[in-house]
């Protein structure tokens, strides 16, 4: 049976006691984004701030949610700031495979592993502390929301 | 009863018949401390169900065959259980839902768009579950009439002060009788009474109510009261609403199909009788047999046990959180155990729910964590999510202990 030190690793907790990037940004030029766990008690207020050139300049984080949801969230704007959309997907896309979460299999189509051959060289960092939550399914959903809605919060920001 | 009354001895003869209680090689011991989201099933309900199955499953109400027969007094001798259950006068009040959110969603869309019109006010409480809330604001935003709703105090409790003046005017008062979330027991009477002064019907949400205490819908003075099978020991998938008949019979029928018909022709139809004009389809047999059996147990307990059984865990268990935690764990709610159900919604040592949850899962205590369908009320109280621990017939001292223990643990791991 998996125990709780899979689950919650010491970066995990420092990320929930120390969240990076609180706060608000001015909307516009940023744009803000509101998401919420099926599993529900989490909630996050995105602020994302895109350059011309598709660069996430500035992110913000508010809301409120357990040690896992705000841990991950804090850990991705860590991650994101300064890198662009393209490699925000990339780093998304590695993280949910992390997740066990395979977008194309979602879609009901084959997972190829060849999709994911591109992914072995994407860092993940800070972010490996969150590998432990696959094994708690349910808790799934608490980290992948802030990615998630980053995910949508570039749509937006992108005028998609 | 005290508390010292309530050992793992006297609930021992009453947990051995909950199969997932007992003790089992194939898992861990679960303490259960979520009756609140759905109840445990005594062995009698699963034969019940089972044996309507294994030896009478055939349709109700249209077969002359032996089994069919059989299988519809099963299921109309369950519905009159209910209804001695709950107090009412005629089984014709007593309809056959799929859960309390149907029953609630029925007075909403039959007896609510009949007579609401946009120059019209309700009034709710703040302190209600989404499914005594929801099925309003669909409508209201159709018809376009005014929700109000009644306040709360700093303990949880329906603050009444304005309570007249809310009604006036209004055409109809929709109020727990047990909170979810805080375990306040309203003073239904004092509602219903104030509603029909007002020239309101009343629609009572039971679902906590009907399982913990004692019910007697006319005693209530309620013109609705909509409860599910499936936190009183019954099976998921049906519920009921209580109806006056007289408001039943004036309300236009809910869902068509067979059943609920006398006659269908090409240019139109006409109703059944009561209870089956609000019931459509082939109903859910198996669980509505099911529900006469969980009656039928409750009854064997007797309610009036049940309810001071709760009181007395209720007693043991704010005062022993109370002595371990102190300013640690705050429980939301009424503060006296008389005002209130077996239902604890707390913080403690400033955890996510999740995560509080999560360490007490490893300890086979299940809690439940999140909005408990009460968004509006967790926005009153401040926070985003409780954890939640709530008793009920099967529960014991022992059972509060190892709350304790799982939180101590809790707090313990996350220790900043």
């Amino acid at each position: 049976m998996p125990g709780l030190e899979d689950l919650y690793r010491e970066i995990i907790l420092d990320h929930y006691r120390n969240p990076r990037n609180r706060g608000e940004l001015e909307t516009p030029p940023a744009v803000r984004v509101e998401g919420f766990n099926p599993l529900c008690g989490d909630e996050i207020v995105l602020y994302v701030q895109l350059d011309a050139d598709g660069t996430v300049d500035d992110i913000r984080i508010g809301g409120q949610g357990c040690s896992i949801s705000q841990s991950s969230a804090s850990m991705m704007s860590a991650a994101v700031k300064g890198k662009t959309v393209d490699e925000i997907e990339q780093l998304t896309r590695a993280f949910k495979s992390m997740m066990s979460i395979h977008e194309s299999s979602l879609e009901g189509a084959e997972h190829d592993a060849t999709d994911d051959a591109d992914l072995t060289e994407v860092k993940l960092g800070d972010l490996e502390a969150l590998r432990g939550v696959v094994k708690f399914p349910v808790r799934i959903k608490c980290a992948t929301l802030a990615w998630n809605t980053l995910s949508q919060a570039i749509d937006e920001g992108s005028g998609d | 009863m005290t508390a010292a009354g309530i050992s793992r001895l006297e609930v021992a003869p009453v947990r051995s018949q909950f199969p997932l209680l007992s003790p089992s090689v194939d898992r861990r011991p679960i303490v259960y401390l979520d009756s609140a989201a759905t109840s445990q099933k005594p062995q009698s309900v699963l034969d019940a169900m089972d044996d309507y199955y294994r030896t009478c499953n055939a349709n109700v109400h249209r077969g002359v065959y032996a089994i069919a027969e059989e299988a519809t007094n099963r299921m109309e001798r369950a519905r009159e259980r209910v209804r001695a259950f709950i107090g009412a006068r005629s089984a014709a009040e007593v309809l056959i839902t799929k859960n309390a959110t149907e029953s609630l969603n029925l007075v909403a869309q039959s007896w609510g768009r009949a007579n609401l019109r946009a120059s019209d006010a309700i009034v709710l409480t703040h302190m209600e579950h989404h499914a005594n809330i929801v099925p309003w604001q669909m409508l209201a935003a159709e018809v376009g009439f005014e929700i109000r709703w009644i306040p709360l105090d700093e303990q949880g409790r329906l603050d009444l002060t304005d309570l007249d003046r809310l009604l006036d005017g209004a055409r109809l008062l929709g109020a727990t009788a047990m909170s979810n979330v805080l375990g306040t027991l309203n003073p239904v009477r004092t509602l219903t009474d104030a509603a029909r002064d007002a020239g309101a019907i009343s629609v009572i949400d039971g679902c906590q109510s009907v399982p913990h205490t004692s019910t007697d819908v006319v005693a209530m003075g309620a013109d609705f009261v909509a409860f599910s099978g499936h936190k009183m020991c019954g099976p998921t998938g049906i519920g009921v609403l209580y109806g006056r008949e007289e408001l039943l019979e004036a309300m236009p029928p809910f869902l068509g199909g067979g059943e609920m018909i006398r006659d269908v022709r090409l240019d139109g139809f006409t109703c059944n009788d009561l209870p089956w004009k609000f019931e459509a389809g082939t109903p859910a047999i198996a669980e509505i047999i099911g529900l006469g059996a969980a009656v039928d147990w409750l009854e064997g307990v007797g309610m009036d046990a049940v309810r001071a059984h709760e009181v007395a865990l209720v007693e043991y268990t704010m005062r022993t959180l109370g002595e371990r935690f102190g300013d640690r764990l705050r429980i939301h709610g009424p503060t006296d155990p008389l005002e209130r159900g077996g239902v604890f919604s707390f913080d403690f040592d400033g955890l996510h729910p999740h995560d509080i949850s999560q360490v007490l899962d490893t300890h086979g205590v299940c809690v439940r964590a999140g909005h408990h369908c009460a968004k509006p009320l967790m926005r009153l109280l401040g926070v985003g999510a409780t954890a939640r621990a709530s008793v009920y017939v099967y529960n014991d001292t022992t059972d509060i202990d190892a709350l304790a223990d799982a939180l101590e643990a809790a707090g313990s791991f996350f220790a900043l």
